[in-house]
């Protein structure tokens, strides 16, 4: 009798596990979409669901994994052959495991509205290898300043445009017993963000940035290591014990306006602005050296869209793909997110997110992850921890400069006998 | 069923006896097998495939040709991987150094405390091994609120007694950090020390001690004499654990100081250093699997070395004592 109960137990499952649920009605397509983005799941199911009604018998499920394991579980994926259709994508140095035929389909020819896009941001879904682009920039980043407007004012402070005037400001605000500036070093990225804002100014935009990554020049140019010196005087302006102020420590300070500025990425917005509605948060680029020059904004494309090569609906996935690089969906992108869509031709109505868009026809690349993250040791894992040394004075800019050429010279060939 | 039985059914081709072994080994292996079927699936198969992995060359995922010891020469001779190899083994040899000294050194004293009749001992017992119970992730997170140099208690506590200079961003600054977290370390695990030395120390008869408080020793001189080379294998496991953990050491670093041991490599271990060279890290590097799998051959080579030899050292005192 038992024995019985099992056997059918048994045939029950064998027989649903032989009959997906798909495989019921004609012309169903069940497609997967990868993501780390869990954050921003909202406004994707409502993308597919736009996507869905447009195409009857579609359905994509929308999966997300933890930002830091998604590289992991999705190379062991593709790796297996297997993986989703529709694939979230980093960007450049990140971009390269994936980017190549047999695991993603190149997109230049497949969809036109790339043609569009600007340059600097297809970049970051090319491939290094063999020059193509593997995937649809979602977003791109702009480095910035946001500052406290209140406490500025009641410091009788105007937001600074020169490197003195900051300066001026910060030590205006200190005097009066506030916080300048709410960052730290106990996480050496959110230094490299600091180094993206304040030292392109100093080292000359594009310009050096061009001359190091065709290595007519290195890190050890005076150039860099005095942009590396002019950082370092904002140190007696970063909280007491800065050195033990994480990421998330930044974030509360600037939230809980116990600190005026917050040196950092574009994508602070939306967080700062959902966490507390009465601050007053203005947005100013890296101070200039002189009155007059335009500021270098550190920009970069924050990821990709891409289609697995091996997806059992090639034509319905790129179907999805150019729907990412279209206007609709940029705006909605820039609307639902406030983050800065890659599709060219999207109409911000943030007045921040304006301001930084026009400030980005003057970009540069954010120089470490778009020029030397390609392979190890990468110059984001080097400068980051050399920062943490110069931050914390153990190390000179002069030592940082020499020590980031120095690691780079491992693959770097013309940074070789430097 | 007597193997024998089966054996005996067969022509046998020797003599009695030897086919009455071969069978008792048959036996032997087939009631073994699935034992170590599963330890060459689970155990086995991936120490070795690692030590393989380590002789590839790899582009990011996908693996390239035969490659030698390159990897090994490039984490012995590279920069910066030599410099990093080197910081994360000595601050290895610093936590097992500092975790014998301070966990292991109060666990015997907690120990010893709580063998006496010392009155709420069971209460004491529950307190001191509580910390172990807790999750790993909770303690990191915790500590960290603890040391935050702008909200922690452990600065504001500093400054309210009067040791306003003292206050420091402990986990922020390279001088400090790595003890920190090994006093944090410490402070979870501390109660499994106690446990186990207590453990012994109960075992130890009456007796013993009765008889060399006869004969006149202080509580110092039986605490040295009786109680601790009567506890002498509780001691060496202890002494093996911890330097299996010290050397393995990866969760609480990478909690509280990330995957690249901030600040400036102040709290690298090689466990980090295998995980972020493997697979890489979000804001920093790309996965190198080659590399990786060397140091984690290394690992696994360090380890087994030293504690197969600090097993057998420790076992011959043990007995000597």
């Amino acid at each position: 009798m038992e024995r019985r109960a099992w056997v059918a137990v048994l045939a029950v499952a064998l027989a649903a596990g032989l009959c997906p649920a798909g495989a019921a009605g004609q012309g169903q397509a069940q497609m997967t979409f990868w993501s780390w983005r869990g954050e921003d799941r909202a406004f994707y199911e409502g993308m597919i669901k736009q996507f869905e009604a447009q195409n009857p018998g579609t359905s994509i499920e929308f999966q997300t994994y933890k930002p830091t394991e998604y590289s992991t579980v999705l190379s062991a994926a593709m790796q297996a052959g297997k993986g989703p259709d529709i694939v979230h994508l980093r960007a450049y140095g990140a971009l390269q495991p994936f980017a190549r035929p047999e695991f993603l389909v190149p997109l230049e020819d497949k969809v036109p509205e790339l043609k569009t896009f600007a340059r600097q941001w297809l970049d970051g879904a090319r491939s290094r290898a063999d020059g193509m682009v593997y995937g649809v920039p979602f977003a791109v980043q702009g480095l910035v300043i946001f500052y406290n407007k209140k406490m500025l004012q009641s410091a009788g402070v105007a937001p600074p445009k020169t490197w003195d005037q900051f300066i001026a400001a910060l030590k205006a605000l200190k005097d009066r017993g506030v916080t300048p500036l709410a960052n730290g070093g106990k996480e050496g990225w959110t230094l490299e963000i600091a180094m993206g804002v304040l030292g392109p100014n100093f080292y000359g935009g594009t310009n050096f940035y061009e001359a190091v990554t065709r290595g007519q020049t290195t890190f050890k140019s005076p150039q860099f290591t005095e942009a590396l010196a002019k950082m370092q005087e904002i140190r007696p302006y970063m909280s007491s014990g800065f050195m033990g102020v994480a990421y998330t420590d930044m974030q509360q300070l600037f939230i809980n306006e116990q600190a005026a500025m917050f040196i950092g990425g574009i994508w602070e917005l939306g967080y700062f602005k959902s966490q507390n509605g009465s601050l007053d948060i203005g947005v100013m680029p890296g101070p200039v050296a002189r009155a007059g020059d335009a500021p270098w904004i550190s920009s970069y494309d924050d990821g990709n869209y891409g289609v697995n090569a091996r997806s059992a609906n090639p034509s319905l996935a790129l179907k999805f793909i150019r729907f990412t690089a279209s206007r609709e969906w940029g705006q909605a992108f820039t609307d639902q997110l406030r983050q800065i869509s890659a599709v060219p031709g999207v109409v911000i109505h943030d007045p921040q997110l304006q301001e930084v868009q026009t400030w980005m026809r003057h970009a540069t690349p954010y120089i470490m992850l778009v020029g030397f993250r390609w392979k190890n040791p990468t110059g984001s894992e080097l400068i980051q921890s050399d920062l943490q040394g110069l931050f914390a004075g153990r190390m000179t800019p002069q030592q940082v400069g020499e020590d980031v050429t120095r690691g780079l010279s491992t693959w770097f060939e013309p940074f070789r006998g430097q | 069923m007597r193997p024998s039985t089966w054996a005996g059914a067969r022509p046998s081709p020797g003599p009695r006896r030897l086919s009455y072994r071969l069978s008792r080994a048959l036996w032997v292996a087939a009631c073994l097998a699935p034992a170590l079927l599963l330890f060459t699936v689970v155990v086995a198969y991936p120490i070795l495939s690692a030590m393989a992995y380590s002789l590839f060359r790899w582009d990011g995922i996908i693996r390239g040709g035969f490659a030698g010891l390159a990897n090994f020469r490039r984490l012995f001779g590279q920069y910066p991987y030599s410099a990093r190899m080197l910081t994360a083994f000595w601050h290895n040899v610093w936590t097992f150094v500092l975790t014998m000294v301070i966990q292991n050194g109060l666990g015997l004293l907690f120990a010893a405390l709580l063998a006496g009749r010392t009155w709420g001992a069971g209460a004491y017992r529950a307190i001191f091994f509580m910390p172990v119970t807790l999750s790993l992730v909770i303690v990191g997170f915790l500590w960290q609120l603890f040391l935050n140099p702008v909200w922690g208690i452990v600065n504001k506590g500093l400054a309210l007694i009067g040791l306003a200079r003292l206050t420091l961003p402990w986990l922020g600054d390279a001088h400090t950090a790595l003890v920190s977290i090994v006093l944090v370390n410490a402070w979870r695990w501390v109660g499994f020390p106690t446990i186990v030395f207590l453990a012994g120390m109960q075992a130890v008869p009456d007796e013993y001690l009765e008889a060399a408080r006869l004969d006149g020793a202080g509580s110092g001189a039986i605490f040295r004499r009786v109680l601790l080379p009567l506890i002498a294998p509780q001691v060496n496991i202890i002494v093996i654990l911890t330097f299996i953990g010290a050397f393995n050491w990866f969760e609480l670093p990478y909690v509280m100081q990330g995957v690249t041991g901030e600040p400036n490599h102040a709290t690298d271990v090689l466990g980090l250093l295998f995980y972020r060279s493997a697979f890489g890290a979000v804001d920093t590097g790309n996965p190198d699997v080659g590399l990786g799998s060397a140091i984690a051959v290394v690992m696994f080579a360090l380890v087994l070395a030293f504690s197969s030899i600090g097993a057998v050292y420790l076992r011959r005192r043990e007995i000597e004592a």
